[in-house]
């Protein structure tokens, strides 16, 4: 400790160096740390999904849509316990600058298959009793200072049209994978607004045993498929996955990016710190002669690399932990539970140290191996 | 008592395929508690020996033993401990560390010790007091005059109390008056507390201080004007 004066006195012989080194390296692991943020939410995205919930999907691709009709029949496969569906609806609020989701579902059995959306007994009520009734997340109602009780107009893009619903339920994620960020409402009044009743965009179907999936969606698929529309089930994870997959290539980039900015961060504080040794070539030559030994010059030196290394990652992987969180960000909607993990944490804190061993070593083993009568010379 | 002893000491440089013999074959003596002056013109090896009596520089063959302390094959981590204890040294210029204060610069040798904040507080102000410096311990060497900042190197070579104190052309840099006061202050420190000092210097006026003048050339000391051996 009693060496620390040393280090944080050479460190502010070039305040500005200083700090715009640690600075980018702060930078440059906000960056790392909001790019694998999001390799690592689409990745947790992905792996959202019952074990005991399949998709049903049209075969031809999920843009088409199935008969209402299969409900029944999937009800009547064995091994299933209830069936639920939706539709994609695709409107937008306002001046449609913000995205959010919106789907109509069969209220009941929409709600009960996933008892991850939790909400009060009461809207949950309200929203089973009016036909006109939405229910919202949380971060939707928060973002737009809507209220229970309140009436909101969705553009339809799809389905044209004004959609007057009325707010009835605020329901709460109890993952945090599943998105807040969406609005539910009733299949019904869509089925009879858009005139053509009867379609559904997917079913979702609950079974008794996840090591039977497989059977299942495989009865389900043969079912349908000499019908007018046939189907393609999967597990729910797998629906989601496919999702996740279509950024497949963006989490190799993203990953790529970070690690192309750590690299080139690298190269710009090893610089940094060269120049700092290089300059304080006369000081080191005076240290040794006064009897500082080359191991405790080469820590001192690795003592810099560190604190500006170690600040620098702490600064710059405590405010991707903390912005992300206090401002709940979720990618419009695209990541939500979008947060920095202890992993990525853990992850950058290790790149810290990686930086803090490249930047520091070349000048610290430098500074001991400097043969002070030569240092001397060069200077006079 | 020899405090300082070389023996038949060579000192060769390779500069690119040129090779300087600083000194063939050096012999000298320096008694514990004297003030010896070492003169010479430009290359005459002045510096070269000073380093070589701090451990500095390792000579080519020969022996350089300083208290007691076979210096000359001693290993490098052995030497950092060993002037830590026994020398103290002080350059003509560029002494101090910019970014440190006069206090914090002469603590530099005391943060190799055991003493303990309190133990250390008290040597650097006696240190700086015995440089009539006290008043300027907060100073950065930026805002310390010439002799100002020689007596801060003089504070902090002494404030470990080292056997030796080693310096080189201290007083080159300086005024006429700030050069006096720094060696009347080392008169004092070899007359007071008995301090053995090593001055390399090219000025006459400046040697008239010590007790013993050597005058080096060429490597070799001038016969009859010295405490060769």
């Amino acid at each position: 400790m009693k060496f620390l004066r040393i280090v944080l006195a050479n460190l502010a012989r070039h305040k500005r160096r200083t700090f715009l080194t640690t600075a980018g390296i702060a930078l440059a692991l906000f960056l790392f740390a909001t790019l694998r943020t999001v390799v690592t939410t689409l990745q947790a995205t992905a792996q959202f999904g019952s074990a005991r919930r399949l998709v049903t999907t049209n075969a031809t691709g999920i843009v088409f849509v199935l008969p209402l009709s299969y409900a029944e029949r999937l009800r009547a496969v064995p091994g299933v316990t209830a069936v639920s569906w939706a539709n994609w609806f695709g409107g937008k609020y306002g001046d449609g600058k913000r995205f959010f989701a919106q789907f109509a579902v069969d209220a009941q059995s929409y709600l009960a298959m996933y008892p991850e959306m939790t909400l009060p007994p009461e809207q949950r009520e309200a929203f089973f009793r009016e036909k006109t009734s939405v229910i919202v997340g949380r971060r939707l109602l928060d973002v737009y200072g809507w209220k229970l009780g309140q009436n909101i107009t969705i553009q339809g893009t799809i389905f044209p049209g004004d959609w007057t619903f009325t707010i009835r339920g605020v329901y709460t994620p109890s993952n945090k994978v599943l998105n807040d960020d969406m609005l539910l409402f009733r299949h019904d009044y869509f089925d009879e607004r858009i005139g053509r009743a009867g379609v559904a965009g997917w079913y979702v179907v609950e079974i008794d045993d996840p090591n039977n999936a497989g059977k299942i969606a495989k009865t389900i698929d043969d079912m349908f498929r000499n019908s007018s529309a046939a189907t393609k089930t999967g597990t729910e994870q797998a629906f989601n996955a496919s999702f996740a997959t279509m950024w497949g290539n963006v989490s190799l980039l993203m990953g790529t990016i970070g690690m192309a900015v750590v690299f080139a961060i690298l190269l710009v504080s090893t610089n940094a710190m060269m120049m700092s040794a290089r300059e304080r070539t006369r000081d080191i030559a005076v240290l040794k002669t006064i009897g500082f030994s080359d191991r405790v010059l080469f820590g001192l030196v690795m003592a810099e690399a560190a604190v500006i290394s170690l600040t620098g990652s702490f600064v710059g992987l405590g405010a991707a932990k903390w912005l992300y969180r206090a401002t709940n960000f979720n990618g419009a909607g695209f990541l939500p539970g979008f947060d920095v993990t202890v992993g990525t944490l853990l992850f950058g804190g290790g790149i810290a140290l990686l930086l803090m061993l490249a930047s520091g070593l070349v000048p610290a083993i430098q500074a001991a191996r400097l043969p002070v009568v030569v240092a001397l010379r060069r200077v006079e | 008592m020899a405090l300082v002893e070389i023996r038949d000491v060579h000192k060769v440089f390779q500069r690119d395929s040129d090779r300087v013999d600083v000194f063939s074959g050096l012999t000298l003596d320096i008694p514990e508690g004297s003030f010896t002056a070492l003169m010479g013109p430009s290359g005459s090896g002045k510096s070269t020996l000073l380093n070589l009596i701090a451990g500095l520089d390792r000579p080519s063959s020969g022996e350089v033993n300083v208290a007691g302390s076979p210096v000359s094959t001693m290993r490098p981590g052995q030497l950092a401990a060993w002037r830590a204890r026994h020398i103290g040294f002080v350059f003509q210029q560029l002494n101090l560390l910019p970014v440190l204060t006069a206090y914090q610069n002469v603590e530099l040798p005391l943060l190799l010790t055991r003493l303990s904040k309190k133990e250390r507080d008290e040597r650097i102000r006696l240190a700086l007091g015995v440089v009539g410096l006290e008043d300027r311990m907060k100073h950065y060497p930026r805002q310390l005059s010439g002799g100002q900042e020689q007596r801060t190197a003089i504070a902090r070579a002494i404030v470990a109390d080292p056997t030796l104190v080693l310096l080189d052309e201290p007083t080159g840099q300086l005024d006429a008056k700030s050069s006096e006061d720094v060696l009347n202050l080392l008169n004092r420190l070899n007359r007071e507390f008995n301090k053995t000092i090593i001055l390399v210097t090219h000025d006459a006026h400046a040697a008239t201080h010590a007790g013993t003048v050597l005058h080096l050339e060429k490597g070799a000391l001038i016969e009859g004007q010295g405490a060769a051996v």
